[in-house]
């Protein structure tokens, strides 16, 4: 059998489903004997080397950069899986679309950062703005706002457990059978 | 105006988080600056305003899921400053010390083995497809178990005091949510031995490579600056608590024993309009010239001792290898880094043995107040969580500087460094030359995902189109 080629990103998340995926330990080990690794934080392949079979992707999208990123992997990989609760539904960064009281949530935010305090120096009082620096979108999207998903697996972050479970089962083609306590948001 | 050209690298890969950097080259291909950009915006410090306090060390954590734990443990200080109280009972301290040790070791381990070795190993040339852990399993098996099972302990740690291994909940405002078993500690007791031998054997590798690197670790990203950390009172290496010291490059003291409560007089932070991660500095010494270190390079620097005999005779040898000044390679942060997971290891020992951890004291009383910091040695350095909470326990201000925010500075000017030794002059600029930008950055161990807290002025317009291909949002930037 040859290995699946497997590529995996952290858009807007915050690397704890990488971490967790970490988690599964010794079996990283076995894991190399069925796939093999193409763009992925893990590694220095920084662009899609070919096609692959599987995309892991943590995070929602924040900026325009994530969007792009997002539709590459979309056009690279037959599967794409959104791991765990950024990627589904925005997780903690989509707090900032709806602050209270806010007509604009993310100047708000902006102006909190980096104006609107005595801890600050800023002489020029500008925000950071270099053509270096991506676009932050209006709001914080989750992935089927942007692309088509074909799985997603819950959890802030998924278990080791049911990440293992669930690439076992999708590399190896076996059913997936996941414990009721395993699928849960935290 | 004359024609620059700009190298760009995207994303820096082995780090966590998410990075750019770019390096601006003359028409004679010499550098003319290089920066690392921290590209992303999260807004934290506004939206968690006008949520209950007690959400806060569990919320906060979703900041960073290498260093969860260090952002759970900085707001719980923070909070139990709020709820009024000084001192929280012995049991708790020690569940969080031991929560602390273990991220300490998972984070360094994950780091140094999964992240970093491929350049130790392979060296900063190998081939890019070489240069990751999966080559590394391949290549040098039981080094690479070892740091698999290093980091596994230290999980397991986390996860027997926080109830999960990343965003657990075990800290709460003024103490801790549960005790540790007979059971549990005695599992962990069964893999001491073991890990006390490994953690030696990672400080000799990091040690063993520094040394006999020297002529490259004097001269890669080595540079004078001022260092940051909290010590003890009578100046040991302090990971959980203590108070706050800065010496400068000669090993002179710039403060020391600063109160946590106080640390807004002594630091400040700029904005520059390239990054999304301000710039810290030393308040007396001014936005030029305040800049520092934190992290494992600079709480060695910093501390006068070890508390525990075999970190503290690891730390005399790092001392002697600089004739007792400040270390200022950052090469040498792989070593300082093993010594600390060498200590955190001892530290372990210790607490496991002792019998407040089944003590069923958990959570202090006190009189509200309206306001806490928290302050904590992170694997990354120095992190402060500041709060402001009202009468209903609703948060009305929330200020932190993150661990690698500390090092932004640091990070820049190490990347420049190497621009300038590696890549001025070249006509055509290889993927290796690039990947020693990276080696220097991720000496630093940064976590970008959590550093960051724009709307620019040119014309670039966003399309969001759904599944089905109908666009749902335009946006362009004015």
């Amino acid at each position: 059998m040859s290995k699946k080629r497997i590529a995996t990103v952290s858009l807007a998340g915050c690397f704890g489903c990488h971490t967790s995926f970490l988690d599964i330990d010794e079996r990283l080990i076995d894991l190399l004997q069925l796939v093999e690794f193409d763009r992925s934080p893990l590694n220095d392949l920084k662009r899609f080397t070919r096609r692959c079979d599987i995309g892991l992707i943590e995070g929602g999208c924040c900026n325009e950069e994530n969007v792009h990123t997002l539709q590459a992997f979309r056009r690279n990989c037959d599967i794409l899986v959104a791991m765990g609760q950024c990627a589904i539904m925005g997780g903690l960064p989509v707090m900032r679309n709806a602050i209270m009281h806010s007509a604009d949530p993310l100047r708000e935010c902006l102006e909190t950062a980096y104006q609107h305090s005595e801890r600050v120096y800023n002489p020029s009082n500008q925000i950071p703005n270099d053509p270096a620096l991506p676009l932050v979108l209006d709001k914080v999207y989750c992935l089927t706002d942007v692309v088509q998903i074909d799985y997603q697996i819950p959890g802030c972050p998924p278990s080791a457990e049911t990440l293992w479970q669930f690439l076992s089962a999708l590399v190896t083609g076996q059913p997936l059978a996941l414990e009721y306590q395993q699928v849960k948001y935290d | 105006m004359p024609k620059t050209r700009v190298v760009e690298i995207e994303p820096v890969t082995r780090v966590e988080g998410h990075g750019r950097i770019t390096v601006h080259l003359d028409e004679q291909n010499q550098v003319d600056e290089a920066r690392l950009h921290i590209v992303e915006f999260r807004g934290f410090e506004r939206f968690i305003l006008g949520r209950p306090l007690w959400e806060v060390p569990v919320v906060v954590q979703r900041l960073c899921g290498i260093c969860p734990v260090s952002h759970h443990l900085a707001a719980a200080k923070a909070m139990d400053r709020i709820m009024g109280v000084r001192k929280i009972p012995p049991t708790a301290e020690k569940m969080r010390r031991l929560m602390h040790y273990g991220q300490m070791i998972q984070s360094h381990v994950l780091h140094f083995f999964h992240l970093c070795s491929p350049d130790l190993l392979f060296g900063f040339d190998a081939p890019a497809a070489e240069r990751n852990i999966f080559r590394v399993i391949e290549t040098n098996p039981e080094l690479a178990r070892q740091g698999v099972l290093m980091r596994k302990f230290g999980q397991r740690l986390i996860e027997v005091t926080a109830g999960k291994k990343i965003h657990g909940t075990g800290a709460v405002p003024g103490g801790i949510n549960k005790n540790l078993s007979i059971g549990e500690r005695d599992g962990l007791l069964a893999e001491l031995p073991q890990m006390l031998q490994w953690a030696r054997g990672a400080v000799q590798i990091a040690q063993d490579y520094v040394t006999e690197h020297r002529a490259l670790a004097e001269s890669f990203a080595s540079f004078n600056s001022s260092h940051l950390s909290l010590v003890r009172e009578d100046g040991a290496l302090e990971l959980y608590d203590g108070q706050l010291r800065a010496i400068d490059a000669s090993g002179n003291i710039i403060f020391d024993q600063v109160d946590n409560q106080d640390f807004n007089d002594y630091l400040m932070e700029e904005v520059r309009p390239w990054s999304y991660m301000k710039f810290p500095f030393i308040k007396r010494r001014g936005p030029i010239d305040g800049w520092y270190r934190v992290g494992p390079l600079s709480r060695l620097n910093c501390a006068g001792f070890i508390d525990t005999p075999e970190a503290d005779q690891a730390h005399q040898a790092f001392k002697a290898f600089t004739g007792g000044q400040p270390n200022p390679m950052s090469l040498a942060y792989h070593w300082a880094r093993m010594i600390e997971v060498l200590h955190c290891v001892e530290k372990v020992e210790r607490l496991l043995h002792d019998p407040d951890l089944q003590g069923t004291d958990l959570i202090a009383q006190g009189e509200r107040q309206e306001e806490g910091i928290g302050i904590i040695e992170a694997p990354r350095g120095t992190l402060f969580h500041h709060y402001k909470v009202d009468e209903q326990g609703l948060v009305t201000f929330c200020n932190l500087i993150v661990s690698t925010t500390n090092n932004n500075e640091a990070m820049n000017r190490a990347v420049t460094q190497v621009a300038k030794s590696h890549l001025s002059g070249q006509a055509k600029i290889s993927e290796a030359m690039l990947n020693h930008l990276e080696v220097a950055v991720r000496a630093y161990d940064p976590c970008l995902s959590c550093a960051t807290h724009a709307l620019g002025q040119m014309p670039l317009a966003v399309e969001l189109y759904d599944a089905a291909g109908g666009l749902v949002e335009q946006r362009v930037k004015a």
